[in-house]
């Protein structure tokens, strides 16, 4: 192992010289540590980069049955051997197959192997979405979601929290704490979280920090309001693009929707508003149920109808129960539409529209 | 019970939401102009012509029924929201009153005789009026389809001179009349006038009398304003074109024997704005003072009844061919996007 290694070593040596020429005045304990550790670190370098194989090339059954055809044949080989088939090692294996099969090639790897398939075939990834194109996991688009996803993990208690503020802290020790106090408890508090092992007490760092409400997820969710006849009713109001829309959602009754004083089909004569009306009542199933009051204004009639689309959406909420919110929400009945005109820029004829070229 | 072989006379309120077909042999002759163009391309496709029986026809008819002719006629506007369905309950009565052997004269939509007129002629019988040939012609052709039987037995009672060398005799048939009104273009708008009186005249006598229907779809064009043009491009006044002015002869109610159905059209209309449908909106006050006093019919979107009877009906005829449409499900959303109004229901299914 040492005169093969050396042979190595030393053409190694010999290419990192040029790079750095303090190697040579080290004594001769520490080359030998340094030259051990670059050889670890030479077999890694050498090997090849995993993640750039690119999309897998054995399908997982394929994997599987090379599993199921290696115990297999292990089973075989212990019986031709004569030996117990349950205690038969790798090592085993090996002589065996050295004995059996002979060979008088000096390449390591071109002499005969029998491995377990996962040490024969590269370990790859997985096809990393679905069949609709979706990846699976959330951070797919950062290109490496595995290091993000760890990244994470071990930050997971920090994000999403604040540290106590000094009147919740005052609150908490029953002191009075000066503003200097404070200071010093929160850099400590960080100090603890650098040092290694911080996970352990972390439900002691858990104490002094405080959630911060994902704000993005909480729908507010108005009650319902009666009036004089006990008909439940509500309001909701939407945006679009410079358009604005109230509605007044009024239970028990036929369907029908007025808007600004007018019927909607005297509104919208296009059937593309009409639906977009219909959207949120038809997905929730409760077509027939409502009367509709709508205002609305500004915009042309695409925007008034997301508008009032959006207005329909909220208004709806106090009438439905919490799995059906959620239901709403993913399909995108609630998210107000960001989208406006786009700014026109200087020496261009609209926002993205260039001036004609002239060749001269 | 989606159909009845009722004939229009026998039909009453049991038969509401249901559909009669129109004889074919009717079709040609009753209806040569006059029916609304989408429901012509439905028949064409459907190989039959079927009417809705509603309540807005129905009532028109009765009171045709219990009318008195001998009394000043009696006017009835149908009026309603756009698509309402109109023009169809004028084309069930006029329906009804050519089975029952009347005399019908169908204006198909005044709203055509005010606008887009490519000739407009200076008129020979009196000075500051305007003629237009082609759309008198065409009229003249298809009223001669539509009264075969009348024009023979007619006699005119006065004798009409066209040119100096043309004139129509006293005592000859009316047929004659219309026949020269078609062949001889530029004196068609005259002819119409004369025809028109002596319907007038004749229509309540005691002696081979026969009751007139003057039906007139769009009577709103006759007051409002035109879109046309005198040379020197000032405009042209309704009245001072003779088929407007003879036909508001023919609405005002001093000649008895018959009745005037008249509908209001925004459709067509100039000037209007497209939310306007009510009989003062639409009529204007002269018009208004000229109509009154009229019976009013209003005509409303299908009820729940009539809806469910027109749903029927198209798949019945395998006309909504969408699956989703044969569920309830779909029938909910069609309430909805068409909110019952026939027109918009109509072209809803026609991609379904």
């Amino acid at each position: 192992m040492a005169a093969s290694g050396g042979r190595t070593v030393g053409s190694f040596l010999w290419k990192c010289g040029n790079c750095c020429f303090n190697f040579n005045t080290v004594s001769s304990n520490l080359t030998r540590q340094v030259l051990s550790r670059q050889l670890c670190v030479s077999a890694v370098l050498h090997r090849k980069n995993l993640a750039a194989a690119g999309p897998e090339k054995f399908s997982e059954e394929f994997i599987k049955k090379q599993v199921e055809e290696f115990n297999i044949g292990k089973r075989h080989l212990a019986n031709m051997m004569g030996e117990d088939p349950e205690t038969f090692t790798q090592g085993d294996i090996n002589r065996s197959i050295a004995y059996l099969f002979p060979s008088g090639l000096f390449d390591k790897k071109a002499k005969p192997l029998m491995k377990h398939p996962d040490e024969v075939f590269p370990k790859q990834r997985a096809v990393q979405w679905g069949a609709d194109g979706r990846p699976f996991h959330f951070l797919f688009y950062t290109g490496k979601q595995s290091y993000y996803s760890l990244m994470h993990v071990s930050t997971g208690s920090l994000v999403g929290s604040r540290w106590l503020l000094k009147e919740e802290l005052e609150e908490l020790l029953v002191e009075t704490i000066s503003e200097h106090d404070y200071a010093r408890f929160i850099q400590l508090m960080e100090r603890l979280l650098s040092l290694p092992y911080c996970s352990v007490e972390e439900d002691f760092v858990q104490r002094y920090r405080r959630q911060l409400e994902i704000q993005s997820s909480k729908q507010q969710v108005q009650p319902l309001q009666y009036d004089q006849h006990g008909v439940a009713y509500s309001t909701g109001d939407g945006r679009r693009k410079t358009a604005t829309g109230t509605v007044l959602l009024r239970d028990s009754g036929s369907g029908s929707i007025s808007i600004n004083g007018t019927n909607y089909v005297h509104y919208f004569p296009v059937l593309q508003d009409r639906e977009q009306l219909m959207f949120p009542l038809h997905f929730m199933g409760v077509l027939g149920r409502f009367d509709m009051q709508c205002s609305v204004s500004g915009g042309g009639h695409s925007s008034q109808a997301g508008a009032l689309r959006l207005a329909i959406s909220r208004a709806m909420l106090s009438f439905l129960s919490e799995g059906q919110v959620e239901t709403m929400r993913q399909a995108g009945l609630l998210t107000p539409d960001p989208r406006i005109k786009e700014r026109k820029k200087p020496g261009q004829e609209g926002a993205r529209r260039k001036f004609t070229w002239k060749k001269r | 019970m989606l159909y009845t072989c009722l004939l229009p006379a026998c039909q009453s309120e049991q038969h509401l939401g249901q559909y009669y077909t129109v004889p074919p042999s009717h079709f040609h002759t009753v209806f040569p102009h006059g029916l609304p163009p989408r429901y012509q391309q439905q028949v064409k496709t459907f190989n039959e012509g079927c009417v809705m029986v509603r309540q807005p026809a129905l009532e028109l008819i009765s009171h045709l029924k219990r009318a008195d002719y001998s009394k000043p006629t009696l006017r009835y506007l149908l009026y309603g929201v756009k698509g309402s369905g109109k023009t169809m309950s004028l084309c069930h009565t006029v329906h009804y009153c050519s089975t029952q052997g009347w005399l019908v004269l169908h204006i198909p939509d005044a709203h055509l005789w005010v606008k887009n007129c490519k000739e407009l002629l200076p008129s020979s019988y009196h000075a500051s009026r305007f003629d237009q040939p082609i759309q008198a012609s065409n009229w003249l052709r298809n009223f001669r389809t539509t009264n075969e039987h009348f024009l023979s037995k007619i006699k005119l009672r006065q004798r009409y001179v066209w040119t100096k060398r043309e004139s129509t005799e006293e005592g000859r048939p009316l047929g004659e009349l219309v026949d020269m009104g078609v062949s001889r273009v530029k004196s068609s708008s005259d002819v119409v006038g004369a025809v028109l009186k002596e319907l007038r005249l004749q229509a309540g006598g005691t002696e081979g009398g026969f009751r007139l229907a003057v039906a007139v779809d769009g009577v709103n064009g006759l007051w409002g304003r035109t879109t046309l043009k005198k040379e020197d491009k000032s405009p042209v006044a309704p009245e001072e074109l003779t088929l407007v002015h003879n036909l508001r002869k023919m609405i005002n109610n001093d000649w008895c024997g018959g009745a005037v159905i008249a509908t209001l059209s925004q459709t067509g209309s100039l000037y209007a704005p497209s939310s306007a449908y009510l009989p003062q909106e639409l009529l204007g006050e002269e018009g208004f003072d000229s109509m009154d006093p009229f019976v009013p019919v209003p005509v409303s979107l299908y009820s729940e009844k009539e809806f469910e009877s027109c749903y029927l009906y198209y798949l019945d005829r395998h006309w909504l061919q969408h699956p989703h449409s044969q569920t309830e499900e779909g029938k909910k959303e069609l309430i909805f996007l068409s909110n019952r109004n026939p027109s918009v229901l109509e072209r809803l299914c026609a991609f379904l």
